[in-house]
């Protein structure tokens, strides 16, 4: 059985701003997404499905009752099925990574496909929770996946530094976090978003698996905007002046040189 | 009651229509207009992703949307590519005649295909000497017990190149002038049909615009859509139909110009700032948001009636949203061309294509100066 698992993330061009007690970001007025690692990764489910001739793609996501949009456009996308695991307020990656593997487990997943990152925190963490509390192997980074007839095994290749590739062999169970270019994700299409709204999405809570918001191993305490950046300082004169200036800068400000 | 809120599913339309504007029309408008070509693999695409016949009723398998999610389809497409938007939103113009007026049986026949593969339909109504008023069409459709003759030409027909169907108004008898018109489903590979050139046009230069002749073309009887002297009547109800998202495409384009003009008054900078800083720009961004909120407005308020069965309101109000969409978008893109200044009038920056693309809503579908003909004409009535 294949499964995703997705994010729901704010909108790459949100300008973000932080709440007066920096306990977190403000929400109100965010244009929710799928996270956009997690489209590849829906769209490789997608294509695995086809190749393997797999009976059902599954998308899961953990989060609060707006995540569930996140799922409708997974199954306007294609996949077959969607499960939600309620949660309110914050969930640490801990948390995620135990209550998706929970749920894996419970829904005897097989091979399971992830983003290599959210785009919001960029901790890149769950997916290799996930596979640890399944005691599955997992491959990040992936750039392809190269099945054998029977889809069984698969051939998981990494980039790695100078443009060579790392390949790595793996049997099912595997969870495999993808990168992007790994294939095109195809839009939801309009037949697509109308059969997406009559589908069931099957709920979990958080004790359903077990687990409560106490179940937190990391604790945010302060949010804070990155610091502004210094303005840039524009030379003047001719270009002998303008160089002796820079080199001063260099060697007295920047200390570089 | 008063309501402005879309439907989840109308804002999930918005959201994929919008995505499919970013990726597959944005990036390669520029070279399609300037090529003057038709954009087969957007188009292929659009269909692909379900942005093709979105009229036709759930029962023959498509979507069955109404004019609101047109409307809300068109400004989305019209923010990226008005000729593509034409190219895109003339498959449903051309099956509306059929929609509205045929058997299920027409309808499985001649729209059921536009559903299976990427195919597309015309809608043949004006012909060289027959525009406004298109009652006086001269196209002949004689009676010849099992099958119509038709002989004539059409004028300025969008994706005549590369449709399938066409959906062709003809007269059987001139002097009885819209009383004599009858509307036929037509194969576009009928022999007898010879197509004109793709029109080197001022503006929407991708989409396929040409004439189509028609000589001793046999039109099976069973293609005949509604009743001999309906033709007219055909057509008109479909045009009350499609004028609203036809407005919205120009309430798009025009969005499309304002972003443009935007973006650029902060980066452009004189004397020593960026001009978006000056009120007399201000102003004039200020006063094209505002016509845009009332041109999108009005779309939605045509679509709204029309889909609640409110015909005759609806068509007063889409011939308002027309007008005013049409004008205002020629106002807002000249404004935006304006604010560039030299840059805006060259083929390196996007406004002038949107000025030379929405030029041409003021004149299809029914001139800005008939609008306001059938607008009167409710007024004195």
């Amino acid at each position: 059985m294949l499964f995703v698992l997705v994010k729901q993330v704010p909108d790459t061009e949100t300008k973000i701003r932080i709440k007066g007690d920096k306990s977190g970001i403000e929400t109100n007025d965010i244009k929710w997404i799928i996270n956009p690692y997690d489209e590849f990764a829906i769209e490789e489910a997608l294509k695995t499905k086809d190749k393997v001739k797999a009976p059902a793609v599954t998308v899961v996501t953990l989060g609060p009752d707006r995540a569930v949009e996140a799922l409708r456009t997974a199954l306007a996308m294609g996949v077959d099925n969607a499960i939600h695991v309620k949660t309110e307020g914050e969930t640490d990656t801990f948390t995620a990574g135990k209550a998706l593997a929970e749920v894996l487990k419970k829904e005897g997943a097989q091979v399971v496909f992830a983003g290599k990152q959210a785009i919001d925190d960029d901790q890149a963490a769950t997916f290799g929770y996930v596979a640890e509390f399944l005691n599955w192997p997992s491959v990040s980074v992936v750039a392809k996946i190269e099945w054998d007839a029977s889809g069984t095994s698969l051939k998981a290749e990494r980039e790695v530094e100078g443009g060579t590739r790392f390949i790595v062999q793996s049997s099912v169970p595997v969870l495999l976090a993808v990168d992007k270019g790994i294939n095109t994700p195809r839009y939801a299409s309009l037949p697509g978003i109308m059969k997406a709204k009559k589908k069931e999405i099957k709920t979990y809570s958080l004790a359903d698996l077990g687990l409560s918001a106490g179940s937190a191993k990391v604790k945010e305490s302060d949010y804070l905007p990155p610091p502004d950046r210094a303005p840039g300082k524009k030379l003047t004169g001719d270009a002998a002046t303008q160089a002796r200036e820079l080199v001063k800068l260099l060697r007295e400000e920047a200390k570089v040189i | 009651m008063l309501g402005f809120t879309l439907s989840e599913e109308q804002e999930s339309l918005k959201e994929t229509v919008r995505k499919f504007v970013e990726k597959e029309i944005k990036p390669v408008a520029a070279k399609y207009d300037q090529l003057n070509e038709f954009p087969h693999d957007v188009i292929k695409m659009a269909w692909e992703t379900g942005l093709m016949n979105i009229a036709v009723p759930a029962k023959f398998g498509g979507l069955g949307f109404g004019v609101v999610e047109d409307v809300i389809l068109n400004e989305e497409l019209g923010a990226g590519c008005l000729g593509m938007t034409t190219s895109i939103s003339v498959n449903t113009l051309g099956s509306y005649p059929i929609l509205l007026f045929g058997t299920d049986e027409q309808i499985q026949e001649h729209i059921g295909p536009l559903l299976e593969a990427p195919k597309l339909a015309a809608f043949c109504l004006t012909e060289p000497g027959s525009g406004s008023d298109a009652g006086s069409m001269s196209t002949i459709a004689k009676d010849m017990g099992d099958h119509w003759l038709v002989n004539g030409s059409k004028m300025w027909i969008t994706n005549a190149g590369h449709a399938d169907l066409f959906s062709v108004f003809a007269t059987t008898d001139k002097a009885l002038r819209a009383k004599g018109t009858v509307c036929l489903a037509v194969n576009a590979k009928s022999e007898g049909i010879s197509l004109g050139k793709h029109e080197d046009k001022m503006g929407q230069r991708c989409s396929d615009t040409r004439s189509i002749t028609f000589e001793n073309v046999k039109v099976p009887k069973k293609n005949q859509i509604g009743k001999v002297g309906e033709g007219f009547k055909i057509a008109m109800s479909t045009l009350d139909r499609t004028r609203a998202p036809i407005a919205a495409g120009a309430v798009g384009a025009a969005r499309a110009a304002l972003e443009h003009s935007i973006r650029y008054s902060k980066e452009r900078k004189q004397f020593g700032q960026p001009i978006a800083n000056f009120q007399g720009l201000q102003f004039m961004m200020a006063d094209m948001a505002t016509k845009i909120e009332a041109g999108r407005l009005m779309c939605l308020n045509a679509g709204w009636l029309l889909d609640q069965g409110k015909l005759e309101q609806g068509s007063l109000a889409a011939s308002h949203a027309k007008r005013w969409s049409a004008d205002m978008a020629m106002e807002v893109a000249t404004d935006a061309v304006q604010i560039f200044g030299g840059y805006g009038y060259t083929k390196e920056y996007p406004v002038e294509k949107i000025m030379r693309d929405v030029k041409l809503v003021q004149i299809y579908e029914g001139t800005s100066q008939i609008q306001r003909v059938v607008i009167a004409r409710h007024l004195l009535k």
